[in-house]
């Protein structure tokens, strides 16, 4: 009796479990959607600045620091992109793991990784172990707004200028924001809703690719000049860049959910149905049992009044 | 009439894209305005400008943007903005209250949008 109800007790547990799991599965799945339109929306003005970039490129000195490799590179900021909330799987774990690898390569190299993290998930995980976080952003993962691309991109852009030999020479430095020498971007790549991986991208010093163009490339006039255009214009395609691996982060970060959530409800599921078959047959012993028993009662005493 | 395709894109999203006769922009050099075969040019527009395009129906598009840049090659004309508004999407109540807020980059921007609105600030 007492272990049939206790069954009864777990398989309305795991449903209300379920329910949740559930819900939790249908709402990633409307995000996905979402964050793959967004994703989509943000391509043309990437495409644009890119080709402005490679139009000013040819008329403009590449000298700018964000362009020039540093000899003796001391310090690299490391942005890891993780997500607010859990109930996603293995996303952050992956993302964090690749994160580490970068910083142990880093090491080997000489240079001294600096964390800048994104999302909640990697702030506890840092914190926990006591690793220092350089700077940390949250709550904003799920649904990125240029707007929190740029305040990341310019506080990495800032530093990174810092780390510039003219700053250096002047003493400009500001002795709160450690210089970098180089950034890079640990975040989640979207490849398909069954599947994400952790990527690495050096977002600066930026990488030249020379190409070899068909005929001649048109006069551009500049207003104002090329080399003003080029210093307004590069910080913002490094937002831009930013803003992709966020908006990439925050597709990932669904999908994993949804698929996380979608194994859970499952195995809810196959919890609910064992637990049902166990159930039924405790109530089938506990009916053939009171059976027997009375039968063996009725038994018991024909025999006795027959003596 | 000759006509040129125009493309105002946001970072989140494209704007508006279609032909014009003219677009007239504000460059941190002074106000330009560009006809169809212009010369290829690059530059960069002013915080909190306007950017006003005129199509071939005589119908006329402005657009409040902010951190933008503008590029001119081969009959295409593109507005690059961090963000931008269209003229009817602007909230005028938000826009007047951030006008006389603290902020003052938010202030700029405000009174652009107000200004593509239609009112005189």
């Amino acid at each position: 009796m007492a272990q049939l109800r206790e069954l009864r007790n777990r398989i309305r547990s795991v449903q209300s479990t379920r329910k949740i799991t559930k819900a939790q599965e249908l709402i990633a799945t409307s995000r996905i959607m979402k964050a793959q339109a967004r994703v989509e929306a943000s391509r043309p003005y990437a495409d644009e600045i890119t080709r402005v970039l490679t139009a000013l490129a040819d008329a403009s000195p590449l000298d700018h620091p964000l362009l020039t490799e540093r000899d003796n590179s001391k310090r690299s900021a490391v942005l890891v992109v993780t997500s607010d909330r859990g109930f996603c799987g293995a996303y952050n774990a992956n993302v964090i793991r690749a994160a580490e690898e970068l910083q142990n390569t880093l090491r080997e190299q000489g240079k001294t990784p600096l964390l800048y993290v994104i999302g909640r998930k990697g702030e506890a995980y840092y914190r926990f172990r006591n690793r220092e976080i350089t700077q940390s952003w949250s709550g904003f993962t799920d649904r990125p707004d240029y707007a929190n691309a740029a305040e990341v991109g310019e506080t990495l852009v800032k530093a990174f200028m810092q780390g510039t030999e003219e700053a250096k020479r002047e003493g400009s430095t500001d002795e709160h924001t450690l210089a970098v020498d180089e950034i890079h971007l640990v975040h989640t790549e979207f490849v398909s809703m069954l599947s994400q991986k952790p990527v690495i991208r050096r977002v600066a010093p930026l990488e030249v690719e020379y190409t070899e163009s068909e005929g001649l490339r048109p006069a551009y006039d500049f207003e104002p000049d090329a080399e003003t255009l080029f210093r307004a214009l590069l910080p913002k395609y490094i937002n831009t860049r930013l803003f992709a691996g966020l908006l990439d982060s925050a597709a990932s970060e669904h999908a994993a959910r949804r698929t996380a959530m979608k194994s859970a409800t499952d195995n809810a599921d196959e919890i609910v149905q064992n637990l049902s078959r166990e159930a039924n047959r405790a109530r089938q012993a506990q009916i053939t049992q009171e059976i027997s028993e009375i039968v063996g009662g009725v038994e018991a005493l024909s025999s006795a009044g027959s003596e | 009439m000759a006509e040129m395709s125009v493309e105002l894109v946001a970072v989140e999203r494209r704007l508006w894209s279609g032909k014009a006769t003219s677009v007239v922009a504000q460059t941190t050099e002074g106000v330009i305005g560009i006809m169809p075969r212009h010369e290829p040019m690059l530059g960069q527009l002013v915080e909190g400008g306007v950017v006003k395009i005129s199509t071939p129906d005589h119908e006329t598009v402005t657009a409040a943007v902010h951190g933008g840049f503008l590029s001119v090659s081969d009959g295409v004309v593109s507005v690059l903005a961090e963000s931008a508004e269209l003229a009817q999407e602007i909230d005028v109540a938000a826009a007047r209250r951030d006008a006389e807020g603290d902020d003052e980059q938010a202030r700029i921007r405000a009174r652009s949008r107000l200004r593509v609105a239609g009112y005189s600030v």
